[in-house]
């Protein structure tokens, strides 16, 4: 069954200064799009809007998951619904075990209709199968009984970050920044973790990225360029290349205007 | 709102009413004491009619009020057999240490309700003070509120060594190693509020024991109830205790505790405070490091909501060289509730190379709460190491947003959070059944209300 993700001219603010300019993009099940752009475009200011962390005011446009207006919901719900956000910056939450976090929001994602107070997934499934995801991401079982990204380091955190991808098996994943912090072979490892999920599950994926090493292995059929709060360029995997090539400079001549927008969002 | 009945005969108190003369000469006329007991009793009395009811002008209780307790309407508890309802209100708390500990003690209402199965208590002696009295009074003449600091501390102390009834003794003699953990329990049960329990802990040189003391309401009515206890827990050199104190009363009751360790040469204590229950709490937990490389490690875990006002002052006395105490108080707040902590770490001059460690954190969950957290140092070596800290905060709602970004509704991701704020002391509990008879406590306070 295929899903939809559509985001129509979306305009974000943070503390009353406007990010995002009316942001497009619509994504399918299955599909793998790329977005890149200069630091401080929006790129995290679009994962945060779309998750519906409560900072980020979106002042006008629509967020639709199947037709339905995701905006109005709570974090939460839209978790339910099926988005997972995997973080640039994970946050820590001590005390609290990866494994404890993990059983409580699979039982949630899992039961969309659970009451607060109902039973938890089952304890020896929900070992077995976080072990066995743990094992595929190379993580040692020991991750389990660690409080959530409390004193990980970057790569680890990031690794955290798709285990839980793979025990969630969203509809739609951004991996926003995902790469940055992993070793070489971490990210190909990871990588091949996000293509799994996807492949049993056929999640769409919006992948952030600089760099273009962790689109050699999660390969994407679409690239867009998010520049000064808008998406200015959309295109095949060719984009990514043109960027590794010669970076930022043409978008910034192309774009004159947005450019403007862009030095105003960098001061 | 109490009822005519209750407030106009308590039950399980004098109706003389209030600790007056005469109420103290009709509670020593029921007392079946040997005469140095009955002397040392007479003392204290003196001196709690000497010392004047605490006020805010007292640094302890300048953010403590407890003008609304209404002292005569409290007497020395009536001791009587507890009633079939009141042991059946008691049972679930006492199954429920059953379950997990190997025998124990309880009292109801002041009274005696279960004695130890001495089977069980792996050379040990666990007895109420009444027995213990007649049977190991040589042990009890020395031990049992004999240092002036702990009975003329204040008016409510005072009061305490004056009346103090019911009450337990553990014993482990020379070299006796008690594996399994033991429990006490205090219950006022039914129309039972006073309670006066005095604790007293000695292990003798080289012995090893842990003991589980908690008290609690059980099927209470809704009048104030009144409890001004005392601990004083005594490890001998080299022996190892570990207490387990949970005081869990209804929030009719006012809480006062003396408490105190007395720890000697190579000896260790843990000792755990849950402080969950009481309208209001005014506790004085102190060790005392008397010999060297003694150590003590401390932990609190508080938990308030509604109006409950819980004050715990903790010292952390290095009397001998070489000694060192680790002590580790959290607090989580709600609704209008207060927590006051006050540390103190005192080093004598000879307590040379004394580490010491202090630190109080409190997780702030409403507006209207307030907690008062304040580090003390008192130096007086020039060789030592301490370390003392304190925080408050609020829960971080970029953590509660991560949670719920993972499909955690908030108020779960909220419960997960302050479960976590506690876990670093859990960790440091080693009786998993404490661990989480406090965990249970706090998530239960936390969801209600
Ligand atoms: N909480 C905030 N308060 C004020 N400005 C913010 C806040 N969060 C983001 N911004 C601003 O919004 C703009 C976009 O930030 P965002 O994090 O979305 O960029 P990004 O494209 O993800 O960058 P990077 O590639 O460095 O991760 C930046 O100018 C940033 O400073
Ligand atoms: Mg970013």
């Amino acid at each position: 069954m295929t899903k939809l993700l559509e985001i129509k001219d979306l305009h974000v603010a943070i503390d009353g200064k406007e990010i995002l300019k009316g942001v497009n993009l619509t994504m399918r099940s299955g599909e793998v799009h790329a977005l890149m752009g200069p630091n401080g475009s929006g790129k995290s200011t679009l994962s945060y809007a779309i998750a519906g962390h409560p900072n980020y005011e979106v002042t006008s446009g629509e967020v639709l998951l199947d037709g339905q207006d995701i905006l109005e919901l709570e974090a939460d719900e839209r978790a339910k619904a099926g988005l997972f956000l995997a973080f640039q910056y994970p946050t820590s939450i001590p005390g609290v075990t990866v494994a404890n976090f993990l059983r409580h929001a699979v039982t949630n994602v899992r039961n969309p209709g659970r009451k607060e107070g109902e039973d938890l997934v089952p304890m020896r499934d929900f070992r077995k199968e976080l072990r066995a995801e743990m094992d595929e991401l190379g993580m040692d079982p020991d991750f389990a009984r660690r409080y959530l990204n409390e004193g990980f380091s970057g790569g680890e955190k990031k690794r955290a970050e798709v285990l839980q991808l793979a025990m969630l098996r969203p509809a739609f994943a951004i991996l926003d920044e995902t790469d940055s912090g992993l070793d070489i072979d971490a990210v190909r490892v990871v990588s091949e973790g996000v293509n799994k999920v996807a492949a049993k599950v056929g999640t769409g994926v919006l992948v952030i990225t600089h760099y273009q090493r962790i689109l050699t292995y999660i390969k994407p059929q679409f690239v867009h360029i998010l520049y000064g709060g808008k998406i200015v360029e959309d295109g095949g995997p060719e984009l990514v290349d043109t960027l590794e090539r010669e970076g930022y400079d043409w978008v910034r001549a192309k774009y004159p205007n947005d450019a403007k927008a862009e030095d105003a969002l960098s001061v | 709102m109490s009822s005519a009945t209750t407030i106009n005969a308590p039950p399980n108190s004098a109706s003389v009413g209030g600790f007056s003369e005469t109420a103290f000469e009709a509670f020593l006329a029921t007392r079946d004491e040997p005469a140095w007991l009955i002397e040392r009793r007479r003392q204290a009395f003196a001196k709690f009619q000497a010392t004047p009811w605490p006020t805010a002008r007292d640094e302890e209780w300048r953010r403590t009020d407890i003008r609304g307790l209404k002292l005569d309407t409290f007497g020395p508890p009536i001791l009587s057999e507890p009633s079939p309802a009141d042991r059946v209100a008691a049972a679930p708390t006492i199954d429920a240490l059953a379950a997990h500990y190997a025998t124990g003690i309880a009292h109801i209402n002041a009274s005696l309700s279960q004695k130890a199965d001495a089977s069980k208590l792996g050379g040990a002696v666990l007895l109420d003070l009444a027995s213990a009295i007649k049977l190991h009074p040589e042990l009890i003449k020395k031990h049992l509120l004999t240092d002036p600091a702990t009975v003329e501390a204040d008016a409510l102390s005072a009061l305490h060594a004056a009346f103090w009834t019911g009450g337990t003794l553990l014993y482990v003699p020379k070299g006796v190693k008690v594996e399994a953990p033991l429990y006490s329990l205090i219950c006022l049960a039914g129309q039972g509020h006073v309670d006066l329990d005095h604790t007293l802990v000695i292990l003798d040189e080289g012995a090893e024991a842990t003991l589980v003391r908690e008290s609690t309401s059980r099927g209470r009515d809704d009048s104030p109830a009144f409890h001004a206890g005392g601990i004083e827990l005594f490890v001998g050199a080299g022996a190892k205790l570990q207490f387990v104190n949970i005081q869990n009363w209804d929030e009719q009751t006012w809480h006062f505790s003396r408490e105190r360790a007395y720890v000697s040469q190579n000896a260790e204590i843990q000792w755990t405070v849950g402080g969950l229950g009481s309208r209001l709490a005014k506790v004085n937990q102190d060790v005392a490091l008397m010999g060297e490389k003694a150590n003590a490690q401390v932990n609190g875990v508080l938990f308030t909501t509604g109006k409950q006002h819980l004050a715990y002052f903790t010292r952390q006395d290095h009397i001998a060289p070489h000694t060192t105490s680790d002590l580790l108080y959290k607090g989580g707040l709600k609704d209008r509730s207060r927590i006051v902590w006050k540390g103190m770490i005192k080093v004598e001059k000879d307590a040379q190379r004394t580490n010491a460690y202090q630190k109080d954190d409190n997780l702030v969950l409403s507006n209207q709460a307030r907690a008062d957290s304040i580090p003390g140092l008192e130096i007086e070596a020039n060789d030592v190491r301490c370390t003392h800290g304190a925080t408050a905060g609020r829960v971080d709602e970029e953590m509660i947003f991560y949670a719920q970004a993972r499909g955690v509704d908030r108020a779960t991701a909220i419960r997960l959070i302050v479960e976590g704020f506690f876990a670093n002391v859990y960790d440091r509990i080693t009786l998993e059944p404490v661990r989480e008879t406090l965990r249970l406590a706090v998530a239960d306070k936390l969801g209600r209300r």
